[in-house]
């Protein structure tokens, strides 16, 4: 219980968390696959982040390196991830087991497969509450029919009973979620917690999540490859290509104003209601890059519809924009959306047929023109 | 529990299973049997009796060659072969269960000595071993040859537990527990050890059919219990040299043998059948 006093201290609207240089490597034997390369961000406490990218982008990775769930030799990951005041990265793993749990807490991607086959529900909720708080069996029944009912699961009493199998899939999320709540957690990490589930539960799980965010004042990372998952539910929005951070912004300024041509892509392949239902999906042309040996320079400048010369050679550092955007908007790219460079450069690559540019082929400037998904639009 | 829960029994496994249950229940409760004759009396030695009779309604099987009842003797036999098989599959189950769920969870150097120990036992000739063992304690008694026997079945489930952990182990609801704190010795017992489970009782009674087999050849070389104590294998072993005179004591034993085999299996087949409405749900 002291370790629950220790970030009870952080006020809401303090930082929580905050990563610095985090990088993650895989050593297998084709080489070293470096999934993460350097990603630095800040959470404070009630506040949420969404991180975006695509499969391989490594948003998992990361997220899974800071709560150290990445086990094997062969994983080596460097840098920091100040949580509460102490680095998490060089705790020893019996001190972490203090921190799962109790202080950060994960729902992951596929609830078939995340809770144990063989255990009926209402054990699998109440044995950590038992282990963690030391409550007794009937306290801890009573706690998880009142979580049950907090996620929403009509007649919780019946449910407790049940095997997972028995359940649906919606539902055995809700059961995941009422388990990462449970000790009450500051810090919670959803890692694509709606990938699994038909549209319409999405809508459900998601609200729920940022229900409970609010409600219990916790900072939530929201990991997805789904632009749509992160407008309007997330604070700030951290978008990543190659392991690294491409554009980083505060939610609203990013949907006002992409700047990353990544970002723009990734947009643009979504979806939309608004568009015939004949409309061509556009995909990102080109594959995800090898991250055994990324490309030098920017890891997007093979795909991307605005690449020059120097884009294959120099990595673009992440940078604010110049005066009149939003100081804490920050992208890393030489011809950023919107710029009158990017607009040049993607001029020249459609007049040099570049396959990328050619299969945007939209007129200079108007990438934009789609109705786009403002902060509140829910996309379900 | 999960005949009643999954699939229906078909009418040729109610058969087999009803012949396990009356084998079973006739090795426990040989010695109420009304009617049942002693296996080891010799009639013919008191003038009641003669050897290799014919199946009557006194003896119903006939009797072998020193005039004993081959159907109590098929009964108490079966006392010798079901007690080296359970003690062969409980041993295995739950030592050779345990430590291969415990090495393929933590790996690591606990990983890499138990499975040293484990290829060292397998290397090592189980019919040496037996034959040492039995010269060294100079008794060949049930308990002996069950000891050894069970002993022996140890490896294969250690690597059977082993494998199914090391697959486990990499399961989403395993990381799951471990990001809520769940301490390692709970996430062993809790979902490591009952995720092996289904596929450890499948090998057990398939095992449990190899060991009642295997106790049958090590009899019918003189290498199990000691005579005149009934079991399958040695009935066969001393029939073998009158089977030109009579067949029948070599035949019962032999289809008792071959029944029990055949039921454990398709007993066992579809308890794997009806596990599988459940692991198919997952």
């Amino acid at each position: 219980m002291t370790d629950s006093m220790q970030t009870d201290s952080v006020d809401p609207g303090r930082t929580l968390l905050a990563v610095d240089d985090l990088r993650t490597t895989f050593s297998i034997p084709a080489g070293d696959v470096k999934a993460v390369r350097g990603v630095s961000f800040s959470l404070d406490r009630g506040r949420t982040l969404g991180i975006v990218g695509e499969s391989g982008s490594g948003k998992t990775v990361l997220a899974r390196s800071i709560m150290r769930l990445n086990i094997g030799s062969n994983v080596t990951t460097t840098g920091t991830a100040t949580f509460a005041g102490r680095d998490v990265l060089s705790l020893s793993m019996s001190e972490m087991q203090e921190q799962w749990g109790m202080e950060m807490a994960m729902v992951f991607q596929d609830p078939v497969t995340s809770l144990n086959p063989l255990v009926r529900v209402g054990r699998q909720v109440t044995e950590h509450l038992r282990s963690h708080l030391g409550v007794s069996r009937a306290e801890a029944h009573k706690t998880a029919v009142s979580l049950l009912n907090e996620v929403r699961i009509p007649e919780p009493e019946a449910r407790l009973k049940a095997f997972p199998h028995e359940l649906s899939g919606g539902m055995r999320q809700r059961i995941c979620i009422a388990i990462a709540l449970a000790c009450e957690p500051t810090l919670l990490f959803a890692d694509e917690p709606t990938t699994a589930l038909d549209v319409t539960v999405q809508h459900q799980i998601l609200n729920l999540l940022g229900r409970e965010q609010r409600d219990r004042d916790m900072a939530m990372v929201l990991v997805t490859h789904d632009l749509g998952v992160v407008a309007g539910r997330t604070d700030d929005t951290l978008v990543m290509y190659a392991g690294k951070v491409v554009e980083q912004s505060p939610t609203t300024s990013l949907f006002a104003s992409m700047r990353h041509p990544y970002s723009e892509a990734l947009l643009r392949s979504l979806p939309r209601t608004s568009h015939a239902s004949h409309t061509r999906l556009a995909a990102i042309t080109g594959r995800p890059p090898d991250l055994i040996d990324p490309p030098s320079g920017c890891a997007f400048s093979p795909r991307c519809p605005y690449v020059q010369d120097r884009c294959r050679d120099e990595v673009p550092p992440l940078t604010t924009g110049g005066s009149g955007d939003d100081p804490d908007h920050a992208f890393a790219c030489f011809t950023p959306v919107g710029s009158p460079e990017g607009a040049e450069a993607f001029a020249r690559n459609v007049s040099d047929g570049l396959p990328q540019a050619v299969a945007v082929d939209l007129p200079t400037g108007d990438q934009m023109s789609a109705p786009l998904p403002t902060g509140n639009e829910r996309i379900v | 529990m999960a005949a009643g829960t999954g699939s229906r029994m078909s009418f040729f496994t109610r058969i087999c299973a009803g012949w396990l249950i009356v084998i079973v229940l006739g090795a426990i409760f040989a010695d109420l049997i009304p009617g049942l004759k002693d296996p080891n009396y010799q009639g013919f030695l008191f003038g009641d009796g003669a050897t290799n009779e014919r199946p009557s309604w006194n003896h119903l099987m006939g009797t072998d060659n020193n005039s004993r009842d081959i159907l109590a003797r098929i009964v108490y036999g079966a006392r010798v072969s079901l007690v080296v098989s359970m003690t062969a599959v409980v041993m295995g189950s739950v030592f050779g269960g345990f430590f291969g769920a415990l090495v393929g969870f933590v790996r690591g150097k606990t990983d890499a000595t138990i499975m040293a120990a484990v290829d060292v036992i397998l290397a090592f000739p189980g019919l040496v071993l037996l034959l040492t063992v039995v010269t060294l304690l100079g008794r060949r008694d049930l308990m002996v040859i069950a000891a050894v026997v069970g002993f022996l079945s140890i490896p294969p489930y250690t690597r059977v537990a082993r494998a199914t952990a090391l697959a486990v182990s990499r399961r989403e609801f395993v990381m799951a527990a471990r990001a809520i704190g769940t301490r390692k010795r709970t996430i062993l017992f809790r979902e490591i050890i009952p995720n092996c489970l289904p596929t450890l009782m499948a090998f057990a009674l398939v095992n449990a059919a190899v060991i009642i087999l295997l106790e049958g050849a090590l009899a019918f070389l003189g290498l199990s219990v000691e005579p005149p104590t009934a079991s399958w294998g040695n009935m066969v072993n001393a029939a073998r040299v009158d089977l030109t005179i009579n067949v029948w004591p070599a035949i019962w034993p032999s289809l008792a043998l071959v029944f029990t085999v055949y039921s454990l299996n398709n007993v066992g087949d579809h308890l794997r059948r009806s596990k599988a409405v459940r692991s198919a749900a997952l």
